[in-house]
């Protein structure tokens, strides 16, 4: 018996108890820091070029002038804003994959209400008109598969999802009917503008500053904030104690989709003054990693919308320098930067207990005995 | 009407791999929302082979058939499955969240797509390369609206329709389809049984990526002809193969028919004359506003046949009790 050979896995994998934060912070930072290097290398490699200078453009895109600053500020707020509009739903365990879609009904109403004669004469009228209709319809349009999901369980990520494409569809239905000669391209809409504040993107930065301590609020001191992550948790435990669990469903996502029609408002308001196919530029997806990377907490997110913002203008900023024509670079680079840090909370999650050989039972009470350190 | 049932199993079989791919994915327990990203790579990847092949004869004509279908489909199985690797690791082995990292797989694969078509890709004889692929069995003899619908298409839409039909068989007939069902409803109990529920997943997800992957080329050098504008084309019929799984209720054999049909739909409205422009852009809207209805309509009458895996989205991590 004695002299039986046991065939043990080289490692096993265990749940961490508590990480001390700043074990968290290190392995993440570190994850993220790696993940540049290793971007910044691999496009050194594909263009031919020293790696030092790619993270020069890296760093130039966003920092080069007052310009790049103020439209990476500028792209961060933005990207936080439809994060924040996230946040409530996926605590909820609602996957709303329709940000892009309520993005771009919010700046539909918008640009509607603009080049409509309202916009041409009364310019504060317009705008409190557009601020209510890219809320409603912001609403609307993620209400619609919640009133769905919360009567029959109709699957969220899909329909969502599809509401999308619906969305870009009547975009492109009235940029046919609106263009002239029907290319479907709109101009600038000269009327109708959000008031401009020192310049054309103080404004947006200023709305989502705003909206970002309300959330903050909203999830962590009022009592609709706790609801809707007791319904995320678990249903029977929230209608055990007594939450409308429809009520709750609905109403998060029409607050879920208010806050993306006013990413759409200032979208088509105050920055592009237009609308086409593309104007959400997919934040609706890109913001679900915002979210998550930050762990749905509203004030961290500004750290993660900064970082994707940051990698999103420094990596165009690359292609531009090395002659890249469109944002295949861009995206291929933040989606292995993203491969790296979803990859990396599995180690603070999870750690991993090697075995060596004889001393197997030796070393796996050492690192007992270091976890139970640890955990001090 | 002809054209727009011979057009519509065409684009069809593009959803058809991608739903295949899915469904296989899904029934080890795993949302894969990367598949339109696996299409996108399968596309580059078998354009990438399929360049390769082509530039290095004398001229575009003395290209063999076997040998361009042979390196189109296997540059794409390859790159699709290496998609799916990433994706695996990920959720598999590292228990990352199922939606984020489909979502970054679809970022990700967009953007090498992209890349590699624009960088690497030299598709001056790819409409001739499409030619060969779409070669059909019975050539250019007339066999009527019989063999305009049944027999005029390229191998690669029987090939597809093969994978559908096999993999339907494999899921409900044999022990491989079975263990693979019990991973994806309780891996779990699955484990206890001695099913390498690992294992399992990873198959299913490689397999399923692959398929996917063939999907992608299929779409660039059979359907459009061999031409290219960007990765976002694929990403949206990605999306809809991904919304026919639930439309086909995770079988692949029904999804021949469903994916058919919504490929109908999908090009119904360039069939339909004598609309204006502007009510071709909201027909354009028909296969999502169909898909929704599909979704609220088997929701509604959610029968217990007719449900996802039980363990659909969630990781599996063996000391979790």
């Amino acid at each position: 018996m004695a002299n039986k050979i046991v065939n043990e896995p080289l490692f096993h994998i265990a749940k961490r108890g508590n990480l001390p934060l700043w074990k968290a912070i290190l392995i993440r930072g570190g994850a993220i820091v790696g993940a540049i290097l290793f971007s910044a290398i691999l496009c050194g490699i594909v263009f031919g070029k020293n790696p030092i200078k790619i993270i020069g453009y890296l760093f130039d895109g966003i920092l080069g002038t007052e310009r790049r600053i103020w439209l990476l500020i500028r792209d961060t707020a933005l990207l936080l804003g439809v994060g924040l509009a996230l946040v409530p739903a996926f605590k909820m365990k609602f996957w709303n994959l329709g940000g892009n879609g309520q993005i771009l009904m919010g700046a539909l109403i918008a640009v509607a209400i603009m080049r409509s004669n309202i916009g041409k004469n009364n310019v504060l009228v317009a705008n409190i008109l557009m601020l209510i209709g890219s809320m409603a319809i912001g609403a609307i349009w993620a209400a619609i598969p919640a009133i769905f999901k919360a009567f029959f369980k109709t699957n969220e990520s899909l329909f969502t999802l599809m509401m999308n494409y619906i969305a870009s569809g009547i975009v492109a239905y009235f940029l046919s009917v609106w263009s002239v000669n029907g290319t479907g391209v709109l101009g600038q809409v000269k009327t109708g503008h959000l008031p401009v504040v020192l310049n054309a993107h103080l404004l947006t930065i200023i709305v989502v500053a705003v909206l970002t301590a309300i959330m903050h609020v909203y999830m962590k001191h009022c009592k609709q904030g706790y609801e809707l992550s007791v319904v995320g948790e678990s249903e029977n435990t929230a209608k055990y104690i007594g939450v409308n669990v429809k009520k709750v469903i609905i109403r998060t996502l029409a607050i879920s989709g208010a806050i993306c029609g006013i990413i759409g408002l200032l979208l088509a308001g105050s920055i592009d003054h237009s609308i086409n196919e593309q104007t959400a530029n997919n934040m609706g997806f890109t913001a679900i990693m915002v979210a998550w990377l930050a762990k749905f907490n509203p004030l961290m997110m500004i750290l993660s919308s900064l970082l994707i913002a940051f990698l999103t203008r420094g990596m165009g900023q690359v292609q531009t320098e090395c002659n890249i024509a469109n944002d295949a670079v861009a995206n291929l680079v933040v989606g292995i930067v993203y491969f790296i840090i979803i990859g990396c909370e599995f180690f603070i999650s999870y750690q991993l207990k090697f075995k060596k050989g004889k001393n197997s039972k030796e070393s796996s009470n050492k690192s007992k005995q270091k976890t139970v350190k640890e955990r001090d | 009407m002809l054209v727009v049932i011979v057009g519509g199993i065409s684009i069809g079989v593009v959803f058809l791999l991608g739903c295949v791919g899915e469904i296989l994915t899904e029934k080890s327990g795993h949302l894969n929302l990367g598949i339109p990203g696996i299409m996108c790579m399968g596309a580059a990847g078998g354009c990438y082979t399929t360049s390769l092949y082509i530039n290095s004869l004398p001229t575009a004509d003395s290209a063999s058939w076997l040998v361009l279908v042979l390196v189109a489909v296997l540059g794409a199985t390859i790159t699709g499955a290496l998609g799916g690797l990433i994706y695996a690791v990920l959720t598999v082995s590292l228990r990352a969240n199922q939606n984020v990292t489909g979502l970054a797989l679809t970022t990700f694969g967009a953007g090498f797509a992209q890349f590699v078509m624009d960088t690497y890709v030299d598709r001056t004889r790819f409409s001739a390369a499409s030619k060969i692929i779409r070669y059909s069995i019975i050539g250019n003899a007339d066999w009527g609206w019989f063999g305009k619908i049944f027999l005029g298409h390229g191998i690669l839409v029987y090939l597809a329709i093969a994978i559908a039909v096999t993999s339907a068989i494999v899921l409900k007939r044999t022990r491989v389809g079975l263990n693979l069902r019990a991973v994806g409803e309780n891996p779990a109990t699955a484990d206890a049984t001695g099913i390498n529920v690992t294992a399992y997943k990873y198959g299913a997800i490689l397999t399923g990526s692959a398929i996917a992957g063939l999907g992608g080329v299929f779409y660039i050098l059979d359907y459009i002809g061999g031409s290219w504008e960007n990765a976002s084309t694929i990403e949206g019929l990605g999306w809809l193969a991904i919304a026919l799984v639930i439309f086909t209720l995770w079988k692949p054999d029904l999804s021949i028919l469903g994916s058919f049909l919504f490929g109908m739909l999908y090009i119904a409205s360039s069939g339909i004359t004598g609309v204006s422009f502007n009510v071709m852009k909201l027909l354009k809207l028909l296969p999502y506003v169909v898909t929704v209805i599909v979704l609220i309509v088997t929701s509604i009458l959610d029968s217990k046949e007719n449900q996802p895996p039980a363990s659909l989205g969630l990781n599996y991590f063996r000391e979790e009790r």
